[in-house]
This record gives structure tokens, sequence and C-alpha cells, in this order.
């Protein structure tokens, strides 16, 4: 596979590809998290990164956003590398992954998704307030415009994170586990805003948790467990076999208890445990 | 005595002294506190402030000159070091942060009494006062310290105020930042540089024993008023300043008080007080609403039972006795005062025999109520 890296960069602006990844590996100390990756994901589409816990899913996020030093490999976005097309891609990090008793409001923090717009020194004025409402209106917060951020339910926070990265009106959105522990009504308004930036020819790729939900939401989905064991179309390559692989392919190094919690890593365990029959 | 104190502010020059380099650090510790204390970097102020001690000691000892600005540039350098040192071993070793912080602060800070003994010794006259830098004295500050504080933290505060967007963002979200192009890295490094300007301003006059506090403590006490960045940033340093202040002046009129233990003491009583008091946020407030929510429910469940009582009865105001209510709703201790608390809020009523029952307002609370859990 390592051929493919090579001279692939013009071919790729025009193969339509919103990102590639060429034999990405990233290793912490010497144990590698991600390992020798090939991706490719075709622009206006939707796809799920899927893969037990620590399988790397929220590594790769980063190491193609550059968040992480990759020990090897090359990420393209667009064709050209991710420096070179920041303002296009849009982050939605995990909820989980700041302190929400920050003593900011909500509209402070929409509003941070015009800061590289901004550039240096400059604050947000009375336009980007009025673009950070209408965003929260999109995902169904603008009522609470002026609210603390920690008066907020999980679901709602994960909202305000949506609402700052459609501020940036990126054509690429990587969104870490977006519907991790969120009510219906989130997970409602999450759906409908993947399929409206689909319809605007924005590509979205989302690390999620929830095979049951794989098909219903997604187009194409990437399984991964370190290495990259499947990436295509969900009715293609979303197979009990290619599951096993994922979720079950460690069973040659793991004890039994490892093998139990990778069974039941997902939260639809139930039919994972049919599908991959274990 | 506070005419007298303004009246001696404008005429006592080394009173006037004191409070502004108070007023000035203290006002720079509470500003730069508010970012250290939000980017959970509180006990790296600690580590930096005892690390900044054999800087201070070199720096006395090459130059043999006690210039403040020559001391808290000795000061700086060392405490930066002490800071480098601290990611370093965190990054390229197994050690944790907690236990880099406190090898670093205590290695810098032996090294740093080492060297103070040795000078203390030395047959010079010019080292007096130098051991002053461990709890602070600030009856010893000249308007050359207090402009040598002031060179320091004008920069500092102008840098603040000019990137305060990217400080905020890097504060609360720096992965965030990074994909937006900000050179987190950078501007991190800026901001822990800021931090331990802070700090060394503060050194001479709260002692490198204490100085933490005053980048801990504003902050903290600030934290609690406010849900705003910038509002708390600035009671932050309102409150330094103000500690900064009547810890200065405490100590200054009363013989034999180091600064920095009174200006601690000060700044302590301003956040026990915050952590009390604040609206929303303050413990007391919090037993007040803890207390009324319990009697509330604890009055809703009689109400509740009396609703269950009266079911078992054709006529809607047959009454039950007290001690019947109260055998149902968890003892028949407080059940009177219950009840006649109830009958204050019009929900229930007592018929000659002296039985209760409720009143229309009172089953209307019930289904209310019975709403409210149901989904």
């Amino acid at each position: 596979m390592g051929k493919m890296a090579n001279g692939t960069a013009s071919e790729a602006a025009q193969s339509g590809m919103a990102v590639e990844v060429f034999d990405l590996t990233v290793a912490y100390r010497d144990k590698p998290v991600l390992w020798d990756i090939d991706l490719a994901v075709p622009q206006g589409l939707l796809m799920a990164i899927v893969g037990p816990n620590g399988a790397g899913k929220t590594t790769l996020m980063k190491a193609i956003l550059g968040l992480v030093k990759s020990a090897a490999g090359e990420v393209r976005i667009f064709g050209k590398p991710y420096s070179m097309v920041r303002s296009r891609v849009g982050y939605v990090p995990q909820r989980g992954s700041v302190d929400w008793d920050f003593p900011t409001t909500v509209i402070d923090v929409v509003m941070m998704g015009a800061y590289a717009r901004l550039g240096w020194l400059k604050r947000p004025g009375r336009n980007e307030h009025a673009e950070a409402l209408s965003a929260l209106d999109r995902v169904g917060m603008a009522e609470y415009a002026d609210r603390q951020i920690s008066q907020l339910s999980g679901g709602q926070q994960q909202r305000v994170f949506l609402a700052r990265a459609l501020m940036q009106d990126a054509m690429l959105y990587l969104m870490d586990e977006p519907f991790q522990g969120v009510d219906a009504t989130t997970e409602r308004a999450i759906v409908d805003l993947l399929r409206d930036m689909r319809k605007a020819g924005k590509t979205v790729i989302v690390v999620h948790h929830d095979l049951q939900t794989v098909g219903e939401y997604f187009d194409w989905v990437t399984l991964l467990n370190v290495r990259r064991i499947a990436s295509g179309q969900v009715s293609e390559v979303f197979t009990s076999e290619n599951l096993r692989l994922a979720y079950g392919g460690k069973i040659g190094f793991l004890g039994e208890e490892e093998l139990a919690q990778a069974r039941n890593t997902s939260l639809n365990g139930e039919r994972l445990r049919d599908e991959v029959g274990l | 005595m506070s005419g007298e104190f303004l009246r001696l502010l404008v005429t006592d020059y080394t009173l006037r002294t004191v409070t502004l380099g108070a007023a000035l650090l203290g006002l720079t510790s509470g500003t730069l506190g508010a970012f250290a204390v939000l980017r959970r970097q509180a006990l790296l102020g600690d580590a930096v402030a005892h690390a900044t001690l054999p800087g201070i000691a070199l720096a006395f000892l090459l130059t043999l000159s006690k210039a403040p600005l020559i001391l808290l540039l000795g000061a700086a350098v060392s405490g930066w070091l002490g800071t480098l040192l601290v990611l370093a071993v965190v990054r390229n070793t197994r050690i944790r942060e907690d236990a880099a912080l406190g090898l670093i602060l205590s290695v810098f800070f032996g090294l740093g009494l080492v060297l103070l003994t040795r000078i203390q010794k030395m047959p010079l006259a010019s080292q007096a006062g130098l051991d002053s830098f461990l709890f602070g004295q600030a009856a010893t500050l000249m308007v050359g310290d207090v402009q040598a504080m002031a060179l320091l933290a004008a920069p500092v505060l102008l840098l603040l105020v000019l990137l305060w967007k990217e400080w905020k963002l890097i504060s609360f979200d720096p992965e965030y930042g990074a994909t937006l192009g900000y050179r987190v890295r950078l501007l991190d490094t800026v901001m822990t540089s800021m931090i331990v300007v802070a700090i060394v301003i503060g050194l001479q006059t709260v002692g490198v024993v204490l100085m933490s506090a005053m980048i801990v403590a504003p902050a903290a006490a600030a934290r609690q008023w406010t849900d705003r960045l910038s509002v708390m940033v600035g009671l932050s340093a309102f409150f330094g300043a103000l500690a900064g202040v009547c810890g200065a002046i405490l100590s200054s009129s009363t013989s034999q008080l180091p600064t920095g233990p009174s200006i601690v003491v000060i700044i302590s009583l301003i956040v026990a007080f915050s952590l009390a008091f604040a609206p929303n946020r303050g413990l007391v407030w919090d037993w007040v609403r803890q207390a009324r929510n319990r009697s509330r429910l604890r009055l809703d469940t009689v109400l509740g039972n009396m609703m269950l009582l009266a079911r078992q009865h054709e006529e809607a105001d047959y009454g039950h006795k007290a001690a019947a209510i109260g055998a149902l709703s968890g003892g028949r201790i407080g059940i009177e005062a219950r009840l006649r608390e109830l009958r204050r809020e019009g929900f229930v009523e007592m018929d000659r025999q002296g039985d209760w029952h409720l009143t229309a307002k009172g089953v209307a609370r019930c289904e209310m109520i019975v709403k409210k859990w149901e989904p």
C-alpha cells in the first residue's frame, strides 16, 4: 500500500477526495495507536468512523488535524496539506474535552468559530454576534445565547459546539462523538444538521459509537482497530465479517476479560454479539 | 483613622511607595492569576515562586548589587528555568506533573536557601535585607523598586488586553484554537511567561514562600462572584490590589509583622467570605436553598398523604387527626408545625374537632405535583 503515497497529490486534487490518508502511523511512546492507515473519503458524504475503545478513532481525527504528531504518513485535505486548507475544515471536539465551568456564555463560545477569520488582535463585533445567533438557531439553541455554559445539559453543550463549528462555514467537518450521551432532541437535531450539510455539498466525518444507527445516519463507514479494517459504502463494508475483525479481531492477543470488554464496547452489544457470533 | 491614613498617604513618602507597590503587585498577580487558575496552572505558580530564590541569590552574588531590576531579572530567569524543567520532566520521563512540580520546587528552593545562607555569612555590608525575599517586606520598598515593578507589569498587562480573545480561546479550548490556526504552543509559552513575571513582581513584597497565594486566591475569590471572564479578571485584580494594600499597610504600621503573611491573611479572608456568601456559588446560599427544598419536600409529602387519606372518604373535607397524618408522613414529630405552616399557605384547614383536611387549593397543589413527576 505504501506505493499509493507517491505522486498522488495532484491526482487527489482532481479526484474529488475530501480527505486522503496515506500510510499514517501514530505511536504513543513505543506503542502504535494507528498503524499504516490508508483512507480516501470522497466529497459530499457523511462518514462514520467506528471501532472498539482504544481503536484510535479520536487519534485518527486528531492526526488528520495535525493535533497529534504522526510517526509516519501523509494527510491531504482537498488534495492539499491541512495547513493550506485550514479555513475549510471545521472541528467539533469531544464535549468532555473542555471545562464547562469556564466563566463564559454560550454566544461567546459560538463566536470562537469566527476567531480564525478575525485573525490576531481583532475582536468579534456585531456581525459575528448576529452570525453566532443564527448558528445557534440552526441547532435550536437561540434562546440559550446568554446562558452561562455551566447551566447546559450534555446535549445542549454538544449543540453549542456544533454551532461554533457552523460559524466556520467549512467544507469538511470532523466531529468526535457528537452523539455520545445526548438526549433524543439533540440526536435528532444533529442528524438533521448532518443531512443539511450533505445537501450543501459538505463532507462530514463522525466518530460514532452506536453501530445500530450507522446505516441510518451515514453513507460511508470506516472500521478501525489500530489498523484500518475496512472503509467504503455502508452497504458494502458494514458486514459481520468486518465487524468481527474490528471488534473481535484481537482474539489471538487478548484474554477472556478484554474480549468481553471488546464485545460490550458498542452501545448495542446485543446486536453486535449476534452479528459477530461471539 | 481612615482620614488620618489618607492624609499620611498623601504626605508620607514611604507609605505612599509601599501602597503603590502593593497595589501594583496585587493587580498584576490577580489578573494573571485568573488565567493561571482557569488553565489549571495554580500549582505551577507555587513552583515558579519557589524556583526564583536561587536566581535572586545568584544575581546578587554575580553583581554584588541589590538593584531591584537586576534581582528581579535573576528571579525571572530562574523561575522560568524551573518552569521549563517541570515541563521537560513531564514530557520526557514517567514522572507525573504533581511530582515534577514538587521536585523542582524543593530542589530550587533548597538551592536558593543554601546560597542565601552563604551570602549572609559573607563579609559584606550590602547583603542586608536580601533574606526579606523569603517572607516579603513591603517597608523596604523604594521608589526604584516600584518603578521596576511597573516596568515589568506594563507590557504584561498590555499584552493581556491586546490578545484578550486569544487568551480566552487557549484557556477554554486550546486544541480547537490549534485547529483554527493559532500558534497555541507559542501562546501557551507567552502566557506562562507572563505568569512568571507576575510572580516576580510580587516577590519583594510578599516573598517566595507565599507568593503563590497571590496567584490563586484572588482568582478563586473572583470566580465565586461572576460567570463572565472579563468580570472575573477585573474582580481578581481588584481583590489582589485590595489585599496587597491592606496587608502592606498592616505590616508597615506594626513592627515585626512580615508583609507576605499579612497580605495572605487578608486575601484569605476575602476568599473565605466569597466562598460563603457569593450569590449563586456561595455555600451559605447553597445551604439555605437545600434547607428550603427539604422543608418544601416535607410539606409536600404531608399534602400527598392527606390526599391519600381523603380518597378513602366520600366527603372531600373529611378531617384526620394530626397524629394519623404524621404516622404516614415519616413521624409525628413536628407534624403539627408542618400542618400549621401548610394552613398559613392556605393548603389545609382544621375543623372544629381539631381534625385536618385539604382545601381546594391544597388539592390543586397535589395534582400539580403529581403531574410534575409523571412524564
